[in-house]
């Protein structure tokens, strides 16, 4: 039996801090902001962890249900505020809780200087408040409402320097983008009220475990799981749907490190491995989820190849691990994915707050061809985002490569294709990654010493020689290496997936692969990881002029590669251009006004007499109104009586 | 006074006290500041007397109550029949929730003949509050007319440049629409002998009425003319744009956050009511035309230069949403659409205010002009984003309860309603937020809005309590879908008998 575990308060706490620095922190000190942010977001991590304790200890049993308070009732259907909590969502608790206090206390140094700073503590605990929402929810309403919440805190991030036009737009895209993904998960939940009367998480999977497969390739559960991924496509930066992530590289380092790669971005993964029973009964559905994943992880690791800008590369990589992730999802490897997803949240979040304290180190320059030989300069940045590029690599025996080689293993007993396709992304991913390590720490500094705030204004901070990155800002470094370095180590033995069984169900053996092959495919994948790690120290260390002649060989191509495939140039064409012309130029000047509006003034003059009498009225004189009223209900009773009297 | 024959008239008295209060204000002497307080003492009592309607309210119960119904002309046959359902309530409470806030926000802005601006404000309160609590037909239509009287006085006087164009479109137009329905009443009253809605509902449904088969489309039509063009429904929406650009603030506020919703109440109250087959019936045209509106509506808004028409397009799509879950005829989207109607009056009318006080610094509601003002103006910005966010239908603001059980209850009613009507999702974060983008981010363009001040306290006072209950209302919208709930079940009944239709969740 299961006293009250008061999850509610788990989303409360970031709220209430959010509120405090919301109303309050304009007139209060830095110190007093980053006090109310942490506490709050550290209690919340406590939190977490006294329930993962008691779950650990026995004195707590899963899946523990929690009943706060009605919501929205309607004839029969109602959704309640309400929470959940399994394996999964504890996995999922954890890693927000923790490597959001990480990101926190790194802010703290990080934005120190900022004008906003208690606006940023403010967005970022309300960020919190909605992801923790999303996570703990116990239906697909309540999750609705973390999910266009972290949607909101992301907008408001991302546009955190609105006085700058790019930020301003970058957010705007990032919730546009978003919503068109809720306008599928939307019609999803729709689908899913007209058919099983409810959104409780229990409730529908109750309800459709029993169902058959759609072997036939269609059905209700195949559109209600492709629609979901609709939703999880615009949330986690799927094709089409991913071009609003690069974007949101305008926000502050720290929250692309949070939110745009390890918490809010993997919500899409979560929320899909949450309808695993829907998914599992679909196979279309999971197909196309592979295929999506596949697609996207290749398709955004060689736009990674070409990017200049630091956060550019890490943000096609987190579209292309995040594209991993569903591989492993359409795969039905739903822990493999959920595996993933925790060690990415390691190393990626690594990633980002090393990048930041690059950019910290080098006065806001964020174009790596002006970076170069940082190690000397600032050597505990360079350490860790060393363990952080040989974790995402797939080197072992860091964290990334248990959880990818899992996904790989498993997609490869689906189809040997995604695997296929999988391991070429590795190998790119490696290049990439060891590029941005060599470009950014080896070599010599060619960025300019004085003179050194610029065009990326606000994150700017010092002048002069790069700089190390003060303790409060190396310390969630040094954690989230450790992370990167040991994170995976639970998936040894398959641990990771038997704790997941009971939200995922036993781990399948699947007949006629061996251990052998396992061993032997773990084998290429090293393999092609050590190979794209060669390829980018011989092309960005040892002979560094090759890359240039290699672009210049490959002329239009490599063109393309630079500016992403011209895909935001080719929507903006096809959609948004057509949609503002044809709604200024035929919905409104012509339909609006010449059509519509030209035949009421027509029909108007038709009765010009009446309202010439009528713009006599408009003589503001209310007496005269009166009497016209008077007359009008004079008429009116006459005809009354009339008719009464017949 | 013990609160049951406080019961029995308190819907008089809500109803009458602003009119009361009005017409004490044409005696008292033109001291504008004296007129101002009297004129928001008025307002806030009929708002706390109107809090009596949900608080004795009997939820589950669906039927009308605090009714009075009293003989009043006998030839013909008019009662004073007054009373409320869940449906209603809402609606008053509306009013005069709205009221007061006008008042605040017409403090500073309104300085020449204030006197007249506050009575007509007041006259139009009674106007409005009586057209949501009538039940005979007459009262009805009188109410229903005498809002047009103070709302286009408020135009033609209080507006901007092409004021009087602006209020005779909207005098005629409305007026015209009316006709229609007046017309269908007094076929009703000549064929039943009353003006009574519910003795006509029961001898319609009861089979009683001669001839009543071969009239109800035209008398379905007629009232559903008049209803249409003031909600108002594409095509005939092209009067709303002019009379908001040209209305002063508080003229807009009451337009759109109770005005506009005389339409959608008429159409739920007697279209559905009286005519449930021929509703039906023609439920598919209407609800098309519902589609196109929502549509059309927000792609016509996000290319507005001047924010005041793009509100008021914006109007033209949330209107659709109601609408389009009213002739679902499912609990959800006849529970959504009044969900909507009441969330829409907060957001939009905070809308409208927050465009007002712009107006009043800067003179003018071109977007271009601005940029930036989320330094100069940070209260005003956040307050400005969370009405945004309201309207943009962001789960736990009002916006969303409302659009999620319309799209849902049109979905259960045919899919392809619940999917387009869903685009509008998309839509409104076009055109709101990058309307917010262009007025409040980047750099400033225009020195002048440097010097712009933030919030007034009367502002404050004015917007805040709006940005609260759309707050409120997202988080705990049980405390009015528990009244809403029961009284769309009843009004759905017939649909269950008529056409056999299950009443879905």
């Amino acid at each position: 039996m299961n006293s009250s575990l008061n999850l509610w308060v788990i989303p409360i706490l970031p709220l209430a801090g959010a509120a405090i620095n919301g109303f309050l922190g304009k007139r209060s000190s830095r110190q007093a902001v980053s006090t109310i942010a942490l506490f709050f977001s550290g209690a919340v991590f406590a939190m977490a962890l006294w329930v993962a304790m008691r779950f650990w200890f026995s004195s707590l049993t899963l899946p523990y249900h929690e009943y706060l308070a009605h919501w929205i009732r309607s004839g029969s259907f109602s959704a309640d505020f309400a929470f959940y909590l399994d394996q999964l969502s504890l996995v999922m608790l954890l890693v927000v809780t923790g490597v959001g206090f990480l990101i926190h206390i790194y802010s703290v140094g990080y934005m120190w200087e900022d004008p906003s700073y208690y606006r940023f503590f403010s967005y970022l605990n309300l960020f919190m408040f909605f992801m923790l929402t999303l996570v703990l929810a116990n239906n697909y309403l309540v999750m609705f409402i973390g999910w266009e919440g972290v949607g909101l805190a992301s907008y408001l991030l991302i546009g955190f320097w609105f006085t700058k036009d790019s930020a301003a737009s970058a957010g705007k895209k990032a919730f546009i983008v978003n919503r068109i993904g809720d306008f599928g998960f939307l019609i999803a939940l729709f689908l899913l009220i007209k058919h099983f009367g409810s959104l409780n998480f229990d409730q529908v999977f109750q309800s459709i475990a029993p169902l058959a497969p759609e072997t036939a390739g269609t059905g209700l559960l195949t559109a209600i799981g492709i629609l979901l991924m609709v939703g999880a496509c615009g949330k986690s930066a799927q094709i089409p749907l991913y071009i609003w992530l690069p974007d949101a590289m305008e926000g502050p380092t720290p929250v692309s490190a949070l939110i745009h790669a390890a918490t809010m971005v993997t919500a899409g993964v979560y929320m899909v491995s949450r309808s695993h029973v829907i998914f599992e009964r679909a196979p279309t559905a999971l197909t196309v989820v592979a295929i999506i994943g596949t697609l996207t992880a290749f398709f955004a690791a060689t736009i990674g190849i070409a990017q200049t800008d630091i956060k550019k590369v890490l943000a096609y990589s987190t579209v292309s691990q995040l594209g991993y992730m569903f591989m492993a999802c359409g795969a039905g490897a739903f822990s493999a994915g959920i595996f993933h997803l925790m060690t990415h949240a390691f190393f990626k979040g690594l990633l980002f707050l090393g990048a930041g304290s690059v950019i910290h180190a080098v006065g806001g320059e964020q174009d790596m061809r002006k970076m170069g030989g940082l190690k000397s300069f600032i050597p505990w940045t360079f350490l860790t985002m060393g363990i952080a590029t040989l974790a995402i690599a797939g080197i072992p025996p860091l964290a990334g490569f248990w959880s990818k080689d899992e996904i790989l293993w498993r997609a490869y007993q689906v189809s040997w294709v995604y695997w296929l396709i999988g391991l070429i992304t590795a190998f790119i991913t490696s290049f990439y990654m060891f590029r941005l390590l060599y470009m950014t720490f080896f070599g010599d500094y060619r960025g300019a010493q004085a003179d050194a705030h610029g065009s990326h204004g606000h994150d700017a901070h010092g002048h002069g020689e790069p700089h190390e990155s003060p303790m409060v800002m190396l310390v969630p470094l040094m954690i989230l290496a450790v992370l990167s370095l040991l994170g995976g180590l639970v998936g040894i033995g398959n641990r990771f997936e038997h704790f997941l069984a009971p939200v995922f169900g036993s781990v399948e053996v699947v007949e006629g692969a061996s251990h052998g092959t396992e061993m032997l495919l773990m084998g290429v994948s090293v393999a092609v990881a050590l190979l794209g790690w060669w390829l980018a120290y011989l092309l960005y260390y040892s002979r560094p002029e090759l890359p240039q002649r290699i672009a210049d060989a490959l002329g239009g191509f490599y063109q393309t590669v630079v500016h992403k495939y011209y895909v935001d140039e080719i929507y903006a064409a096809l959609f948004v251009k057509p949609l503002i012309d044809g709604s200024t130029r035929i919905l409104w000047q012509d339909v609006d006004r010449k059509i519509i509006d030209t035949a009421v003034n027509d029909a108007g003059d038709g009765a010009r007499r009446v309202s010439d009498e009528a713009r006599h009225m408009q003589s503001g004189n209310i007496r005269s109104y009166a009497a016209w009223i008077a007359a009008g209900s004079a008429v009116v009773i006459a005809f009354m009586v009339w008719m009464g009297s017949r | 006074m013990s609160t049951d024959s406080l019961s029995s008239i308190i819907l008089t008295l809500v109803t009458f006290a602003p009119l009361a209060g009005g017409l004490l204000l044409m005696l008292l002497p033109r001291r504008d500041r004296d007129i101002r307080i009297f004129a928001l003492v008025i307002s806030l009592l009929t708002f706390v007397l109107s809090l009596h309607l949900p608080v004795y309210f009997h939820r589950a119960q669906a039927g009308f109550q605090y009714e009075i119904d009293k003989p009043w002309v006998s030839t013909p046959n008019i009662h004073y029949h007054m009373a409320v359902d869940g449906i209603s309530l809402w609606l008053v409470v509306l009013t005069t929730f709205l009221t007061p806030l006008c008042v605040l926000i017409s403090w500073k802005s309104i300085h020449e003949r204030v006197k007249e601006f506050f009575i007509l404000l007041l006259i139009l309160e009674t106007a409005l509050i009586g057209v949501f609590t009538s039940l005979d037909l007459f009262l009805f239509y009188f109410f229903w007319e005498a809002t047009l009287i103070p709302m286009a006085l408020l135009i033609g006087i209080f507006g901007h440049e092409r004021k009087v164009y602006a209020a005779v479109k909207f005098f005629m137009y409305t007026m015209i629409g009316s006709v229609f329905m007046l017309a269908a009443i007094l076929w009703l009253y000549a064929h039943t002998g009353s003006f009574d809605f519910v003795v006509i509902r029961e001898q319609i449904a009861g089979g009683a009425v001669p001839g009543f088969s071969a009239a109800a489309q035209w008398l379905f039509l007629g009232f559903f003319l008049a209803f249409a063009v003031k909600v108002p429904l594409f095509p005939f929406h092209t009067w709303l744009p002019d009379a908001h650009v040209e209305a002063p603030t508080a003229g807009s506020v009451l337009l759109a956050g109770v005005l506009l919703k005389m339409g959608t109440y008429g159409l739920l109250r007697f279209n559905l009511g009286l005519f449930p087959e021929q509703s039906r019936h023609n439920a598919w045209w209407v609800m098309t035309l519902a589609l196109i509106g929502i549509i059309y509506g927000a792609l016509v808004a996000m290319v507005q230069p001047n924010m005041k028409k793009l509100i008021a397009y914006s109007s033209v799509s949330h209107l659709g949403f109601v609408v389009l879950g009213i002739f679902s005829f499912t609990q959800a989207g006849l529970n959504g659409a009044m969900f909507v109607m009441l969330a829409h009056g907060i957001s939009t009318g905070g809308l409208f205010m927050l465009a007002g006080i712009l107006h009043e610094r800067r003179h003018t509601y071109e977007i271009s002009e601005f940029g930036g003002l989320a330094n100069p103006m940070p209260i005003y910005a956040a307050s400005y984003l969370v009405i945004v966010l309201a309207s943009v239908g962001l789960p736990l603001l009002n916006g969303f309860i409302g659009e999620f059980l319309v799209l849902s209850g049109a979905f259960q009613d045919k899919a392809i309603y619940g999917i387009l009507g869903a685009t509008g999702i998309i839509w409104s974060a076009v055109y709101l937020l990058w309307m917010y983008q262009r007025v409040f981010y980047g750099t400033i363009t225009h020195p002048v809005n440097n010097t712009l001040g933030d919030l007034s306290g009367f502002e404050k006072m004015a917007v805040w309590p709006c940005a609260a209950a759309a707050l409120v209302m997202g988080v705990a919208p049980i405390l009015w879908l528990g009244a809403i709930d029961p009284a769309v079940h009843a009004a759905l009944t017939p649909f269950v008998q008529v056409v056999g239709r299950v009443v879905g969740p």
